[in-house]
């Protein structure tokens, strides 16, 4: 039976016992353990949900909309908000002078030289870097004079990959550093190089991870207000943690921790990590509530969501393997380089060493090499995204395994059977100094093998392929890291930087429990859920600890710095809810139980290590029937607090901070039990490829987890089916994608492919339960397993059913059908005399920066007329599309404003255009910029002029590069828009030159036709 | 009717969930907008306005449709049922129950959206076939539940089986 | 994220939309689902002065078939259309079209004839309408014309309606006797623009393909019979012509081979259904 519909049969006898109400611990046994529907639903169900943007607000406060650079990399030369400060109901516009006025950079996480403001400074390092905000009296109003800030930047190159920033001639994100390789570290553990050396088979491979992220439905929110009277920012927002981020925050503010309070709302609309990157808009929230003397609101919508909150780490992985001829991998060597983005921002470079201690996966391998190394490049920082850092590792661990049986000839699964970790080396140490602490890997694995139906599916291979398809199996092993050591972080510095600095370790959870004069609990825990059901959990946690009913639980999540109970291990992150804060709250209740049993102690006559609690009642172990009520108990606590035993003190509320007792700081070789935990997954798959289209369709999926002791099996299978799709996304669908110009392509859900229900498929979900030492309850993280290991198991799935080498993510139709097909069938001879275009068809390549396009147009009079009409002011102002003015600003170089539009999208722009490289009549070279609120436009063309019989052949080439909203949003159609205004260039040279003013292919009998469509598009009025 | 001015906020009334409303808006002002700020029914969300992710659907005049691609002066004399419409007095309808029972959501971003388009969809097709389900939920964007709990919540009250067996 | 002001007229009748946007000129549009125009409002890629609404006037309520044709009017929505009971007899293509047009809820509010003005090049409606040889009917407050579709569609987004015109109808022709149609697309994922779109119609005489979202608009072209290898070369030549572009989800050599495989696979459906 599935855990979903134990929770429909459970649910159902819940509601027929009692009317909803009546569940006590005892009389069904524990409540943990069981499939309970969740508290949360009635509200969220209902519309009663208080999300960020529902909560009230402060009158007089304002709205705030935020300028973005339109540019990846440029110099800031200066910002004019004089126009927009102009519009009614604007009160302020804030920019980096106020930030540096009231604000500082924020920390780095390595001992490097680079400022990260919460505004731009002196420079924009990447395509929506926040450069500006408007605030005023409301949102639509504040978007309105956004187009009226006038800001002038001086591009720079950009730098788009690892590689490129490798490169020590690429453009410098930050001078200062001297390189775009901001840190790098060697690790040796064992003796790797020797192994390898005297390896029987090296086996090598180079894997590129693509940025992507979880996309949570709801985005930021932050309700900033200042206190000037007792300097002090408080802020009501959906950040999730982790509260290490807090301190960075309140030094960024320029106050101590205790004068920035930070509140979150009662729910949050899911986080998947990428919540924690609000934390530079509570810092520019902060700055602009002061700057403006008024409370400040701000929902940061999609579109500024896609472009610039967060995005999962880039990395390329160049792995080696010394094998075996058997397989068994004797040493490893990883060199990692992770795309962190422009900036470092905390806790970044985590997502490089969260998995450090468990970098050689589910397998034993005793020898290991590693090179960590930290690139910044102009994209969005990076930042927390569920997974974190393991999809990265493990698409270049699995599909190393898998190259490892293709070379070698031998069956992928006996490869992952003979390097799992052996069941008699549990608790087992990694090289690099992870605790796997417990689970019997090759067991389970062979449990799912089983239960999953795997000779099946072989079968089910067999036979497709027999009929000629395209049908492949793939699998992955992993464990999944949960709860963080919060000095996993500081492996990145040397061991002298670690002395110098002080020891950082452990990954302190809280929770306080609580009781009322009626007898009622409260259960706070600082968490931060973000949608996964902790209420629902702690409840069950508290309940039967208490012996009360999962109802009588109360449990509050919206968290408050000022008054909860907290550390910096804190928040809604690295799967450590079921461990250590659901532990934590057993502990706490526990604690609160037993101080209570030595109050009962006394009213009933019984040692207090005979008290029970029960169905709501306190007794004696040997004497039910002589019982108090808890309510009553608890009641002594508040109404009689001189009753009680001498020395006791009222047994109210309880709060306990627990650490796991295995995280350690780093040793001095570097060795790191990053994570307190570690559970187990294995993953197998069959997928089937369309011949014709390339299309992947996952047709079985089992996915096997031992993540210790399950504490509501409903609720995790809810995890693992959420994280499953989002790895079936980031597998087929989804990336973070950019031009080699910087421009940024993936700006909409219509453009950033999130999987919807016909996409994702239902895994067959198996359990073990292999309780931990670690956690109080047994209870290890399961949420994030899938998303490392189900993008490399659908790969290993498609390059087995392609029978190739190299797959690469997101495994697109398109890419894999290049595959498939080959070198394309050459074009006919004369295919392009029907084409539908005007007299060329320009062609675009793939490779290029930006887009590129060539093609040759006739017009009707000599070479020396065309260049005529080229040189001639006037004449050149009436030929570029849209140009309303044009203006000598130097010889042959003229300022324009220019209206650029495709249909209805229309932008004012204004544009600088030059004539170069004269060689009259033959040659020139028309280049062009300029930017508006729609983006920015660069564009080259070389212009060749041939004399024919008929009069000119002008030929032309052009390269352009568009950035801003219109590429991010519109990037499907831009390449034909181009084309649509160099056609209309010409259509214009030719009616100026004399010509017919309908070119050829056109249909012609329409008069008026030419004309129509250029006022159409803003040419003429 | 004469042209509503820019730059003036208009009186907008709808019968909401079955009572009369009355709020002011701009021309430019968004249904999605003027449901959750103008009139305080915050049951809709707002999770793309571009008409991708679903989360901001209603029923207007009983169609299911999304919010931020309406105006506010385009739903005037209009019916606009919400997600607060479906349970009055607090008593769940048997999807929204089935919903629970089937863990059909997680952060409940997206649900409201999901149960509008559902309630006027189910009204049409009664007894769907998964896949025509997932035709219909494909114009909704969930990142917590990878839709399998919605699915089965759905098969559930309308008695029919899901096509992938139980393990 | 929300759209600059603009003014709004919700006309009482189709004379009263007209001349509203005889006055406002290009600084008007018309909305009447809204499906592709608002969210290019609220991102503020268009920023009209006026939005003129003719999403309730009843003129335009039209759905009918007569003299051959099934004629659709500007306020018919996808889903009334695809609500049809006699669709499937009367235009089968469409019929088999409809279904990829968005979703359920952007249908229930999306027309047929916004989906031809906005002129998506990978838009399925006027993909069907290029391979039927149907019609736009145009109307301002000066005339009305009837444009064939393959010369309405010139460019992305861009079209040879006026900006004082409406789409008033748009017209497809009913199915002819001895007629096979049939429609395929690839996306990326379901609902979402095409990659490449199929559309063939196949009679005793002639074998049309119509494809969307390769050029920068849905083209047809007509074959005489074709088989085996000459129709691989016919399908290779035209999608050698269309072109096509990259973008971040799918090269130009992609939606080519598109061209050639499930070009030639509805080709062989429509042949098969006649």
């Amino acid at each position: 039976m599935t855990a979903l519909k134990a929770a429909q049969e459970t649910a159902r006898d819940r509601d027929r016992a009692a009317g909803h109400s009546a569940a006590h611990a005892g009389d069904r046994g524990p409540l943990v353990g069981q499939p309970i529907p969740r508290i949360e639903d009635a509200a969220l169900l209902t519309g009663a949900g208080r999300y960020g943007d529902d909560l009230p607000v402060k009158p007089g406060t304002l709205h705030a909309a935020i300028l973005r650079s339109p540019h990846a990399h440029a110099e800031l030369l200066g910002i004019d908000p004089s126009a927009a400060l102009a519009l009614p109901g604007v009160a302020a516009v804030v920019t980096g002078a106020e930030a540096r006025r009231f604000a500082s950079p924020f920390l780095v996480g390595v001992k490097a030289p680079m400022e990260h403001w919460c505004l731009a400074v002196d420079r924009v390092r990447y395509l929506g870097e926040p450069v500006a905000v408007v605030l005023a009296e409301d949102r639509y109003l504040a978007e309105d004079a956004l187009d009226r800030v006038a800001v002038r930047y001086r591009p720079l190159a950009a730098v788009m990959s690892v590689e490129q920033a490798a490169d020590p001639a690429s453009e410098l994100l930050h001078p200062t550093v001297g390189s775009n390789i901001v840190n790098t570290r060697s690790f040796t553990y064992g003796e790797p190089g020797r192994v390898l050396a005297a390896a029987e088979h090296r086996v090598a491979l180079t894997v590129h991870y693509p940025r992507n992220s979880c996309t949570p439905m709801e985005c930021f929110v932050v309700l900033a207000d200042y206190d000037p009277a007792e300097d002090s920012y408080e802020v009501l927002s959906n950040f999730s943690g982790p509260f290490a981020v807090h301190p960075v925050m309140a030094r960024a503010l320029n106050v101590p921790g205790s004068r920035l309070r930070l509140r979150s709302p009662p729910h949050s609309g899911g986080s998947f990590g990428n919540k924690q990157a609000v934390f530079p808009y509570i810092v520019l929230m902060g700055v602009c509530a002061r700057a403006a003397g008024r409370p400040v609101k701000w929902v940061e919508d999609r579109l500024e969501h896609l472009m610039a909150a967060t995005s999962a780490t880039g990395r390329r992985v160049d792995l080696e393997a010394a094998v075996a001829p058997d397989g068994k991998v004797l040493a490893l060597s990883l060199r990692q380089t992770e795309d962190c983005g422009a900036y470092l921002r905390a806790p970044e470079p985590a997502s490089l060493y969260r998995n450090h201690g468990n970098l050689t996966g589910a397998y034993c391998i005793p020898h290991l090499a590693v090179v960590n190394r930290i690139a910044v490049t102009n994209k969005t920082p990076s930042g927390l995204n569920r997974g974190f850092g393991g999809g990265q590792l493990y698409f270049g661990l699995e599909r190393l395994m898998d190259r490892i049986a293709r070379t070698l000839g031998l069956d992928p699964l006996d490869v992952i059977r003979r390097n799992l970790v052996p069941a008699s080396a549990m608790p087992y140490t990694t090289a690099s100094g992870g605790l796997l602490d417990s689970g019997d890997f090759p067991a389970t694995l062979e449990e799912a093998v089983e239960r999953g139906g795997l000779a099946a599916l072989r079968a089910r291979r067999d036979a497709a392929r027999a009929e000629g398809r395209l049908y492949g199996i793939g699998y992955a092993a992993v464990v999944e890291p949960s709860i963080s050591n919060m000095g996993y972080i500081t492996t990145v510095l040397t061991a002298e930087e670690r002395r110098k600095a002080g020891p950082k370790n452990g990954a302190q959870a809280s929770a306080t429990v609580a009781v009322d004069p009626t007898g009622g609990v409260s259960v706070s825990v600082a968490s931060v859920p973000q949608g996964q059901g902790h209420r629902t959990v702690l409840a069950q946690v508290v309940a039967d600890v208490l012996g009360l009913r999962f109802e009588d639980i109360r449990v509050v999540t919206d968290f408050d710095t000022a008054k909860d109970a907290w550390s910096i291990a804190a928040g809604n992150y690295s799967s450590r809810f079921a461990g250590a804060v659901a532990g934590t709250a057993h502990l706490a209740a526990t604690k609160l139980r037993d101080r209570l049993a030595r109050l009962a102690a006394g009213q009933l006559n019984a040692p207090a290590g005979e008290i029970r609690f029960a169905g709501g009642k306190v007794f004696a172990a040997g004497n039910p029937e002589n019982a108090l009520s808890f309510s009553r108990l608890a009641a002594a606590g508040h109404w009689a607090p001189g009753t009680l035993p001498d020395g006791q003190e009222a047994a109210l509320r309880e709060t306990v901070f627990w650490t796991p007792e295995p995280l350690k700081a780093p040793t001095d070789g570097d060795h790191i039990n990053s994570s307190a935990c570690y559970g187990f997954i294995f993953d197998f798959c069959g997928v089937e490829v369309d011949r014709v289209t390339g299309q992947v369709r996952i047709d079985r999926y089992v996915t096997m987890h031992d993540a210790g002791r399950i504490l509501n099996p409903l609720l995790m299978e809810g995890q693992i089916l959420g994280g499953f799709s989002q790895a079936v996304g980031v597998a087929l669908y989804e990336e973070y994608a950019y031009g080699a110009d910087g421009r940024f392509l993936s700006g909409t859900f219509a453009d950033y492919l999130v999987p919807t229900a016909v996409e994702v498929p239902v895994p067959v979900i198996l359990h073990r339960e292999s309780p931990s030492p670690v956690t109080p309850l047994g209870a290890k993280g399961a949420g994030e397993g899938n998303n490392m290991s189900t993008p490399v198991c659908i790969a290993n799935a498609v390059a087995d059913a392609l029978g190739v080498d190299t797959v690469s993510l997101p495994l697109t139709p398109s890419r894999v059908a290049a595959v498939i097909h080959g070198a394309e069938p050459p074009r006919p001879a004369g295919a392009a005399v029907q084409a539908p275009r005007v007299s060329a068809l320009p062609a675009t390549t793939p490779d290029g920066r930006g887009m590129k396009g060539e093609g040759s147009r006739a017009v009707p009079v000599p070479p020396e007329q065309v260049w005529a009409i080229l040189l001639d002011p006037k004449e050149l102002a009436a030929l570029l599309p849209g140009c309303e003015a044009l203006q000598l600003a130097g010889p042959n170089t003229y300022r324009a404003e220019v209206v650029v539009g495709i249909g209805p999208v229309r932008g004012r722009y204004t544009a600088e255009v030059a004539l170069s490289d004269l060689d009259p009549p033959n040659a020139l070279t028309l280049t062009g910029s300029g930017s508006s609120a729609l983006g920015t436009g660069r564009g080259t063309g070389r212009v060749r002029l041939e004399r024919t019989a008929e009069g000119t052949l002008v030929h032309y080439a052009y390269t352009a590069e568009v950035g801003g909203k219109v590429a991010a949003v519109g990037g499907r159609m831009l390449d034909s828009a181009a084309r649509l205004l160099i056609g209309q260039f010409f259509d214009r040279l030719i009616g100026r030159a004399g010509g017919p003013a309908t070119p050829a292919g056109r249909p012609r009998g329409q008069p008026g036709l030419l004309d129509r469509l250029l006022r159409l598009l803003g040419i003429r009025r | 009717m004469p042209i509503m001015n820019a730059d003036t906020r208009h009186p907008v009334t709808i019968t909401l969930n079955g009572r009369s409303r009355t709020g002011h808006a701009h021309p430019r002002m968004l249904l999605s907008d003027f449901l959750r700020h103008e009139l305080g029914a915050h049951g809709t969300r707002v999770g793309c306005e571009h008409g991708v992710c679903g989360a901001c659907t209603v029923r207007i005049d009983g169609v299911a449709q999304r919010t931020c691609l309406t105006l506010a002066v385009q739903a005037d004399g209009r019916r606009v049922d919400t997600v607060e419409g479906l349970a009055p007095e607090g008593r769940m309808t048997a999807l929204q129950e089935a919903f629970r029972r089937h863990h059909a959501l997680q952060c409940g971003f997206c649900t409201a959206g999901i149960l509008m388009s559902l309630s006027d969809y189910l009204e049409r097709v009664p007894r769907p076939t998964e896949g025509e389900l997932r035709d219909m939920l494909s114009g909704h964007l969930c990142r917590c539940t990878g839709y399998a709990g919605i699915v089965r919540a759905v098969m559930d009250v309308t008695g029919a089986s899901t096509e992938v067996a139980d393990v | 994220m929300k759209p600059a002001a603009f003014d709004y007229l919700r006309p009482a009748s189709v004379a009263e939309a007209l001349a509203a946007l005889a006055r406002g000129g290009e600084d008007a549009r018309v909305v009447a689902g809204g499906q592709s125009l608002m969210p290019m409002l609220n991102m503020r890629l268009v920023q009209p002065r006026l939005l003129v609404d003719l999403s309730r006037l009843e003129e335009l309520r039209r759905l009918d078939s007569r003299d051959g044709w099934l004629e659709v009017g500007a306020a018919v929505t996808q889903s009334e259309l695809m609500a049809r009971s006699t669709l499937a007899e009367e235009v089968p293509l469409l019929a088999a079209a409809l279904p990829w047009v968005g979703h359920f809820q952007t249908r229930n509010r999306g027309t047929v004839c916004g989906s031809v003005a906005h002129a998506d090049p990978s838009a399925e409606i006027p993909l069907c309408l290029v391979a039927l040889r149907g019609q736009v009917l145009l109307r301002s407050a000066r005339a009305r014309r009837a444009v064939p579709a393959e010369s309405f569609f010139l460019g992305p987004l861009t079209t040879v309606k006026a900006a004082d015109e409406i789409i008033e109808a748009v017209r497809f022709p009913l199915r002819g006797s001895g007629t096979g149609y049939a429609f395929r697309e690839v996306a990326m994922r379901h609902g979402d623009f095409a990659i490449t779109a199929c559309a063939a119609v196949a009679d005793a005489h002639v074998l049309r393909l119509a494809v969307g979202g390769v050029a920068d608009r849905p083209t047809a072209r007509d074959w005489p019979f074709l088989f085996g290898a000459a129709m691989d070369e016919a399908l290779n030549a035209f999608a050698w012509d269309l072109g096509g572009d990259d973008d971040q989800h799918a090269t130009a050599a992609y939606r080519r081979t598109l061209v050639r495989g499930v070009g030639r696979a509805v080709i062989e459906e429509a042949l098969s259904c006649r």
